[in-house]
């Protein structure tokens, strides 16, 4: 293992994460639209570039949550009140059960990456009661889970266990493709929504995809 | 002090209208619209705000507890979202009803002027499905007054003991309002009362006999207030229920 493997990650990374995922999710905004407009009601862009920018506000307004799982937390409260869309609950709920699974350690390492991405699903799922093959951000953020899984306990590090995550997201976001969707707005589409990415696996992978790069940058 | 309602819409406006539609006939329930979302601008967009839905819930309780109703997906999600940040006093008064929204609402409504408790409102909406079926709408629909009279069946409350027919001589029927008003008087009387069968205590069943102008209203009542039931039912109806100029 690399060096890496005895590296844990802190609330400057989580922070960093929150910062990466409100640049990448402005910079997809219409993207995330436009996949949106094909199955849905067109507004996972545009909602979930509001809640990362109230994010992105409160932190450039001096709030400085002193633990992973406060910065957590204060992303789950802001993106709950601001988003609007089912992306607000959804993702609200995952970075509250993040939050919850870490406690108050200052110290983030492979087994913690892998317990919280694990919390995060659990909460997607217990919210949308969406299944795997659905159609759903679930279809991303589930193998995410696995992936992270395997590489923590092949003893990978914290950036590595994310990297298996996101990758594994990424995967997952690719084959919803086909997929008819039997949750959310876009079931009411029925076949019609085969053919299309889900847009709400898309934004999971982003933003998985951001605590990957925001790693890099603190470790 | 009645149990509060909390719609919870996509759209403000939607969530206003649906309070406005259910106020109408539940005069003394606290009907607390939670609809759309402000964007940073201040201006009401679609989607559903968490903060909002919180604060309707605890306007919306007085202590009698409160009763949510939600359209589409995300506003569930954001409903039980807020369930969840309740303190556990609150939350056992709450309940998050399972209903289309506007019949739902109205049923609730209804249900919560005479004075129920929170379950009873929320299997009032629960129960309150309307069939998309034109001549259970017949009030409804504008051909009401030309369509053929059926014959109503009338079966009977169990040892009925007063019996009273008469035609509905309002142009409406017996519509929303008038349902509303016959359901809350029944609701008062210790009586099992019955309009063509079904129970008048009840707005949404009621509402489902689709009686238009012309049409026979048989009701029958047992128990010890039958009498003042028929009475009462006969007065409604023979005044057109107010609406007669």
């Amino acid at each position: 293992m690399a060096e890496g493997s005895t590296t844990t990650l802190t609330s400057a990374w989580v922070i960093g994460w929150l910062r990466e995922s409100a640049k990448v999710v402005s910079e997809h905004r219409q993207e995330l639209i436009d996949l949106d407009r094909a199955i849905g009601d067109a507004d996972h862009g545009e909602n979930l570039d509001r809640g990362f920018s109230a994010l992105m506000k409160k932190l450039d307004d001096g709030e400085r949550p002193a633990t992973p799982a406060a910065a957590l937390k204060l992303a789950a409260m802001t993106l709950m009140s601001s988003v609007g869309g089912a992306a607000g609950p959804l993702y609200g709920t995952a970075f509250l059960r993040a939050a919850a699974s870490l406690g108050d350690t200052e110290q983030v390492g492979p087994n913690e990456i892998a317990a919280l991405l694990r919390a995060a699903r659990d909460g997607v799922v217990a919210r949308g009661k969406a299944e795997s093959g659905d159609k759903t951000m679930v279809d991303a953020w589930t193998p995410a889970v696995e992936a992270a899984d395997t590489a923590a306990g092949a003893g990978a590090s914290a950036v590595e266990v994310l990297a298996a995550a996101a990758n594994a997201a990424h995967a997952g976001a690719a084959a919803t493709e086909p997929l008819i969707a039997r949750k959310g707005r876009a079931s009411y589409l029925g076949e019609r929504s085969a053919g299309h990415l889900d847009p709400g696996a898309v934004s999971t992978r982003l933003i998985l995809q951001a605590a990957v790069d925001a790693a890099g940058d603190h470790l | 002090m009645n149990v509060g309602l909390v719609i919870v819409s996509h759209s403000s406006k939607i969530a206003e209208g649906v309070c406005d539609l259910a106020q109408q006939m539940a005069p003394d329930v606290n009907l607390v619209a939670a609809g759309g979302v402000e964007d940073e601008r201040g201006i009401s967009r679609i989607g559903t705000s968490f903060e909002k839905v919180l604060e309707a819930i605890s306007s919306a309780d007085s202590g009698a507890g409160a009763v949510i109703l939600t359209d589409l997906g995300s506003a569930v999600m954001t409903a039980e979202m807020a369930l969840e940040f309740l303190d556990s006093g609150n939350r056992s008064r709450v309940r998050l009803a399972r209903a289309a929204l506007v019949e739902g609402s109205v049923a609730a409504a209804v249900e919560a002027q005479t004075g129920a408790d929170a379950d009873a409102v929320m299997l009032a909406a629960e129960a309150a499905v309307v069939a998309l079926d034109p001549t259970v709408l017949e009030p409804f629909v504008s051909h009401a007054a030309a369509a053929p009279g059926e014959e109503p069946t009338t079966p009977t409350a169990k040892d009925a003991s007063v019996e009273g027919e008469w035609e509905l001589p309002n142009p409406m029927g017996l519509h929303a309002r008038p349902a509303a008003t016959l359901a809350r008087m029944m609701s008062e009387l210790d009586a099992e009362v019955t309009v063509n069968g079904v129970d008048a205590k009840s707005v949404m069943l009621l509402m489902s006999l689709g009686l238009g102008q012309g049409k026979l209203l048989a009701a029958s009542a047992a128990g010890p207030d039958a009498q003042q039931a028929i009475d009462q039912i006969g007065d409604q109806v023979t005044g057109g229920f107010g609406e007669l100029q």
